[in-house]
């Protein structure tokens, strides 16, 4: 059937395999070798809810996680809990946000499976002070090219954990894993909205915010001259009173793919201006549930669909603190000559890296924008490249659907350590993804 | 707490369903199994999802009907039984039942000659503490016969039949029969459609369908709800337009 990430950008024709348990992995996995000796034209990679943008979980062969859902095991007194990896972020909140348990690190999506959020080192809006997802995952469970079942955690097998941990599923089957929730006193959050008229504003702002749990700003790209980078920062704590609820998964389904033209840059422009002005102070705090903190698009099942049939591309970079201002404005202001712009634009800070070969934050800041597919887009996109590496950056693999192998190669410098690794755990001809071969992975 | 008792209960249907009868509050719950080690997950799962509720495994065959009696009359022995789930079935390709009658004969019996007999076993114990609902999982596929699925459908046909001959005998008394009928569910039985891209219920919608519907003490439950109109249209469609249709 066909299959296609999030973007709905590449799809591709794969067998797609459903295994319900531990053995079926094994078995699934010595099929598809016995059958392809040479691993080139075949692929198989693991995949969970399909949330990553671009061909990170495209392959010949796709092992769907969604049948290995099960918890294994909670400690109340720590928090520790123990799932099959095709387990989803949003399973995880619907039963442990009654009980007054949160996630460490959430994505901006609810819909990705443990095994996912691992294979991705997905962040949230706390890495300044929290790093990523698989910071607070304490062990892990997996299968081996050879069908050997392993446990890996940052004392057992480290090597083979810090290349998990971001390796985009190219090391191994995930089968479990276990994660240390925190403690909430209430589901709610206390937002606090400040508007920052220009980019140098927002980056100070942060600044001035840096022991904020959670911060974000929201970007309008089109605004150009002396507005370049207006935005809007939102701060996010735990309320320390409230009620424990979750809201349900539920969302409202985008039933068509919509006319692509809707998106256009006077229809982006105004979404842009009315969204920053419907905020009228500069600075507000109310209390808002999780869900719309955490999860504002997740309320529209395929939101996708709004950039019609064509798909669309999220184009995530960071780029290292130093570079801060100077970078920013140079790329911000490429893509508003260009008037390619989108509804989200989202501006980050990241703390500390971290020891996993593949993952994508450095210390910095990351900008994510989302672009309707178009053939003019490529050429846009390959120039924000070479800014991005110019001023030392890199993009996030999880949204990539295009970058060249060279500019992989050259931001992510640890691949070969990666590569070396694969070779060693017996992944190399049996893991494979349509990414990490244009990614000139083996 | 309620004592709940599931047939089958690794099947994907009756773990969203026992999901969500734990999410309202802890239970007592019984999950009879052919293989205890699939269910040790299971129940493993439930168990972390509602720390308080008691959950046991027993393992038993489905088949001799000896074996499902006993099973049936040691677990009420333990405590009166409130709903009894019976969702067990397995799904083999149409065409490897005609080809191979040994299979064809297993299929007719898993899906229908068994919960069938489970049911029987339940009215004994629930007649006699004069309580209880008896909820069964048939199918549309029992609804019309067709030759992509005939001998499934012939043994939910039976199980549809069962519970209609166990509603009237219990009509007007304390124990209920409650016939499930899900539609194409997304579930590992039916993995092979999927695969095929079809798209079909999520088993969590089907599940809160069944549990809602059990709880109002409804007598035949469509999951979800529009299969009702769809097999009620199919049903009557002439024979001679029927069998030109390719389904």
């Amino acid at each position: 059937m066909e299959i296609y990430g999030w973007g709905r950008y590449p799809r591709l024709e794969a067998t797609v395999a459903l295994p319900q348990s531990e053995g079926a992995c094994i078995e699934y996995l010595a099929r598809t070798q016995s059958q392809s000796p040479s691993a080139h034209s075949q692929s198989l990679i693991t995949r969970g809810l399909g949330r990553s943008y671009g061909d990170s979980s495209l392959a010949s062969t796709v092992l769907e996680t969604q049948y290995l859902n099960h918890f294994q095991s909670f400690d109340e007194a720590t928090g520790l809990l123990s799932c099959e990896a095709g387990v989803s972020l949003a399973q995880i909140l619907e039963v442990f946000v009654p009980r007054g348990w949160f996630l460490p690190v959430t994505p901006g999506t609810r819909f990705v499976t443990v095994g996912g959020a691992i294979a991705s080192d997905v962040h949230g809006k706390n890495h300044h002070n929290s790093g990523t997802f698989c910071e607070h995952v304490t062990q892990m469970e997996m299968i081996l090219g050879n069908g050997e079942k392993i446990s890996t955690s940052p004392t057992e097998h480290p090597e083979l954990f810090h290349a998990t941990c971001g390796g985009m599923g190219l090391t191994g089957i995930i089968l479990s894993a276990s994660i240390r929730l925190i403690p909430i006193q209430s589901s709610e959050i206390v937002q606090t909205t400040i508007k920052a008229p220009n980019l140098a504003a927002v980056l100070q702002a942060f600044e001035d915010h840096q022991d904020a749990t959670y911060s974000v700003a929201w970007i309008d790209c089109l605004a150009t001259g002396k507005d370049l980078g207006r935005s809007l920062l939102m701060l996010g704590e735990h309320a320390h009173e409230g009620p424990l609820l979750t809201q349900g998964n539920k969302a409202i389904p985008i039933p068509v793919d919509m006319p692509a033209f809707l998106l256009n840059q006077t229809t982006i422009s105004a979404f842009n201006a009315l969204y920053y002005n419907k905020t009228l102070q500069a600075k507000s705090t109310r209390h808002i549930a999780y869900e719309p903190y955490f999860y504002p698009l997740d309320a529209l099942a395929n939101w996708s669909r709004l950039y019609g049939k064509s798909g669309f591309m999220q184009y995530q970079f960071v780029l290292p603190k130093a570079a801060g201002e100077l970078g920013l404005r140079e790329i911000l202001e490429r893509i508003a000559n260009s008037g390619k712009g989108s509804f989200l634009a989202i501006l980050k800070i990241f703390g500390k890296v971290n020891q996993n070969l593949l993952s994508f934050p450095i210390e910095g800041y990351t900008l994510a924008l989302d672009f309707k597919v178009e053939p003019s887009l490529f050429d846009l996109l390959n120039q924000l490249d070479q800014l991005v590496l110019k001023y030392k950056g890199r993009l996030y693999l999880t949204k990539d659907a295009r970058m060249s192998e060279a500019t992989f190669k050259s931001s992510y410098p640890r691949w070969s350590e990666f590569e070396t690794l694969r070779q060693q755990y017996h992944a190399i001809g049996k893991f494979s993804s349509h990414q990490s071969q244009r990614l000139g992975l083996q | 707490m309620k004592r709940i008792v599931i047939i089958g209960a690794t099947s994907a249907i009756a773990q969203e369903c026992a999901k969500l009868w734990l999410k309202e509050s802890p239970k007592h719950l019984i999950l009879v199994v052919r293989d205890a080690d699939k269910a040790q997950r299971v129940l493993d799962d439930l168990q972390v999802r509602s720390p308080q509720s008691k959950i046991e495994i027993v393992q038993t065959g489905f088949i001799d009907p000896i074996e499902i009696e006993k099973t049936v009359v040691d677990i009420a022995k333990q405590g009166t039984i409130d709903i009894a789930l019976i969702a067990h079935g397995s799904l083999p390709e149409q065409s490897d039942c005609q080809n191979d009658l040994a299979l064809c004969k297993e299929t007719l019996e898993v899906n229908g000659v068994s919960p069938a007999l489970f049911a029987e076993s339940f009215t004994k114990v629930m007649e006699k503490a004069n309580q209880g609902t008896i909820a069964i999982i048939g199918s549309v596929a029992g609804d019309r016969g067709r030759k992509s699925n005939y001998v499934y459908g012939a043994a939910k046909g039976l199980v549809g039949r069962y519970a209609q001959g166990l509603q009237h005998r219990f009509a007007g008394s304390s124990v209920k029969v409650v016939l499930i009928k899900p539609g194409p569910t997304d579930t590992p039985m039916t993995a092979s459609f999927k695969q095929k891209g079809m798209k079909m219920a999520s088993s969590e919608d089907v599940a809160k369908t069944i549990v809602d519907g059990i709880a109002r003490g409804k007598a035949v439950i469509y999951a979800p709800g529009k299969w009702q109109l769809i097999m009620l249209i199919i049903q009557h469609i002439p024979n001679f337009i029927f069998n030109k249709l390719n389904v």
